[in-house]
């Protein structure tokens, strides 16, 4: 049978750490596998060298956060035929996202001596945002595993196995001991997304919410929880929603409701 | 009257955005512009109400390619704060994370970020298929820096078992023996590496650098040291900001490092390499001597050799640490708020970096500043550029560009870390 034409693979990168593109050259083993199924046709981090577009499948790091990416953004989902946002940059904004919860005006002086240099936006938000997405993928940085995954299924036009149940069933399935029922150590692995493997309880701490929350989180509870059994406070309850994923609704909410 | 110019809108096969512009009237060099245009992410302003304890994992995420320097950075500066010393064991398994994060970066940055310039692919998968044998080494002794991470950290990305005062959780000395398996291998590889870079063909260029890097006076420096330079710079690191300032330089409108006495200077691998080789191990010493490397060296495309020794030595010195590591009774030490302000430099692989806290008395953090190594190098960076271009105006606009590119690769530049520090915006002619 005549082999087709590659796919064209694009990866973009706006306000970011670059870790989620990194994951893609973490694959050691995978990596020069995923370049012969794949055209690599403008990934910067990795290559000089431009194919230019329409592309098949275009994975896309960081959030929108400068005034020259809101139409960027909308020039790379008109050349992509799949539109990928991975990690929590762009799927909920990142941790630059806590501007949001800030006015710019007063962090930028903080920052630099120049202010009137400075384009920023007044907020850092997700890719869906602002154009359509066909699938995402959380996580603080998401798991090269399930990038891998996804890639495969993209070829193979299928859906990505990428389970949306919590860090807690991760545990369960890992033979952990629960961190907060046995330690009270608070953890946000009932209403955080899997994807890690339940990593921090594995290493003897709380999950902190990097993948972001999972689907129909009941982050009420778990507050309530953790300030009449454990005697968390509500400042430390605001902090522990608002980090990598603070923009994602059910942890902006929660937040919210520990504001004083 | 002529007029060319050098433009590289995207610089590819580097860490984060930025672009390029060299203008060249009546054949000089009339101006250079590194150009850094990622959005400002505002990290020392919104770190401000944290408490200490998340500082390592925020910090974390400046830079996905070394998170295990901001992370060590910030936990020596809370320590510094809090009135904790970490020594013993906890230290050495501190040390052997950032070998892990040598061994991961260097190689990364060696093999598919650097080595194509010296032979002229646009990047690492092009030079696989004529050299698949290496490039394959190169991304297996990737992989086992990546996994000396993920063993100690959890995953090598934005690894989640560093605290301050230590670990969440720390590993019995079995679970380090297969890790050493994989290093004996990689020290191997690595030896082949240094031999290999050391026979690429390198563009005849020398600089007068002042090279400043950590200092210590029993180890090749990662989280520890004095600050030095060749220079006689030589001074505790709470001293930093007495010799270093920020800069704003109004025709790019970037902020870049300089020392207050004498101006730009050099971090990095020829930096550390340059004021440490005594302290490299016995193995990495042999190699570099071997590569024919001088022991001063100033040519910044050589950086990829001393990576390749450097890289060479991380995995000496991980295996040294896991064969002396036992296990320690807790795996960190109790750090209780104080109002306080601590300061902290270690060695990522791409230079020093400084981090400087205020906390309050419940332990929240009132002020922050970090200094990363890109900005540092930025001056530097800048009339590098000039210079080379002087020196070889006879090239093609092609052939120069590329050499522009490749010289500012020589520095391993981070501009993610960078950017909330710099914004350039400049009128293009």
């Amino acid at each position: 049978m005549p082999r087709k034409r590659r796919p064209k693979l694009a990866v973009w990168k706006f306000a970011s750490c670059d870790g989620c593109q990194l994951s893609l050259l973490d694959c050691e083993d995978e990596l020069l596998a995923i370049a012969g199924e794949l055209e690599i046709s403008y990934f910067v981090e990795a290559t000089r060298a431009v194919v230019k577009g329409p592309y098949d499948l275009s994975l896309v790091e960081g959030s929108i956060a400068a005034p020259h990416d809101l139409e960027r953004i909308k020039k790379v989902r008109r050349i992509s035929k799949f539109l990928l946002p991975i990690g929590a940059c762009a799927t909920a904004g990142g941790i630059q996202g806590l501007r949001n919860f800030a006015d710019v005006k007063d962090y930028i002086p903080l920052v630099y001596a120049r202010p009137e240099y400075i384009e920023a936006l007044e907020t850092s938000t997700p890719i869906s945002a602002h154009v359509p997405v066909d699938f995402e993928l959380q996580g603080c940085p998401i798991n090269k595993r399930q990038l891998v995954e996804t890639v495969c299924a993209f070829l193979q036009g299928r859906r990505p196995q990428a389970p949306a149940h919590s860090v807690c069933l991760e545990c369960k399935m890992r033979g952990n001991i629960c961190v907060q029922v046995a330690q009270g150590t608070p953890c946000l692995g009932p209403v955080t997304h899997a994807g890690c493997g339940a990593l921090c309880p594995t290493y003897q701490r709380g999950c902190y919410g990097c993948y972001g929350p999972k689907e129909t989180p009941n982050t009420a509870s778990l507050s309530a929880w953790f300030k009449n059994r454990l005697g968390v406070t509500d400042p430390e309850l605001l902090r522990l929603y608002r980090t990598f994923n603070a923009g994602a609704e059910p942890f902006r909410q929660e937040s919210k409701a520990h504001e004083h | 009257m002529s007029t060319r110019t050098i433009k590289v809108d995207y610089l590819a096969r580097v860490e984060g955005e930025g672009s390029l512009h060299i203008k060249i009237k009546d054949g000089a060099v009339a101006g250079v512009q590194l150009a850094i245009w990622e959005p400002p992410r505002f990290f020392e302003a919104f770190l401000r109400g944290r408490h200490f304890t998340e500082a390592p994992d925020i910090t974390a995420r400046i830079c996905g390619i070394c998170p295990v320097a901001y992370q060590m950075s910030a936990v020596h500066a809370m320590e510094d704060a809090l009135g904790v010393q970490v020594e013993g064991p906890l230290r050495a398994l501190r040390r052997l994370i950032y070998c892990g994060e040598w061994i991961e970066s260097h190689a990364l940055h060696i093999f598919m970020l650097h080595a194509p310039d010296f032979l002229g692919y646009d990047d690492s998968l092009q030079m696989a298929k004529d050299h698949p044998d290496l490039v394959k080494m190169g991304l297996q002794l990737k992989k086992v820096g990546n996994e000396l991470v993920a063993l100690i950290g959890g995953r090598e990305i934005h690894p989640i078992n560093v605290r301050v005062g230590g670990f969440y959780r720390v590993p019995a000395k079995e679970e380090l023996a297969p890790m050493a398996e994989r290093l004996r291998w990689a020290r191997d590889a690595a030896m082949k590496t240094v031999a290999w870079v050391a026979g690429l063909p390198f563009p005849d260029y020398e600089a007068d650098y002042e090279f400043v890097a950590l200092s210590h006076p029993d180890e090749y420096p990662l989280n520890a040291g004095r600050l030095v330079s060749n220079r006689g710079l030589d001074i505790p690191v709470k001293d930093y900001e007495d010799h270093f300032q920020e800069e704003h330089i109004v025709y790019s409108h970037a902020l870049q490092s300089a020392l207050k006495a004498r101006g730009p200077y050099l971090v990095g691998p020829l930096a550390r390499y340059n004021l440490n080789f005594d302290r490299f191990s016995p193995l990495a010493q042999e190699a570099a001597k071997d590569a024919g490397l001088a022991r001063e060296c100033r040519n910044p495309f050589q950086s990829i050799v001393v990576r390749a020794v450097e890289t060479l030595y991380a995995v000496d010195e991980a295996l040294s640490l896991i064969e002396a590591y036992e296990m320690p009774d807790a795996p960190a030490l109790q750090a209780e708020p104080r109002a306080g302000v601590g300061r902290a430099c270690t060695e990522a692989p791409r230079g020093f970096l400084y981090h400087r806290y205020r906390l309050d008395e419940e332990g929240l953090i009132r002020e922050a500043k970090i200094v990363p190594p890109t900005s540092q190098n930025q001056k530097i960076m800048e009339s590098d550029l000039g210079r080379f271009v002087s020196g070889h105006l006879d090239l093609p606009d092609d052939k120069l560009t590329w050499q522009c590119e490749q010289m500012i690769r020589n520095y391993d530049p981070c501009i993610s870390c960078a950017t909330h520090f710099l914004k350039v915006k400049w009128d293009r002619e």
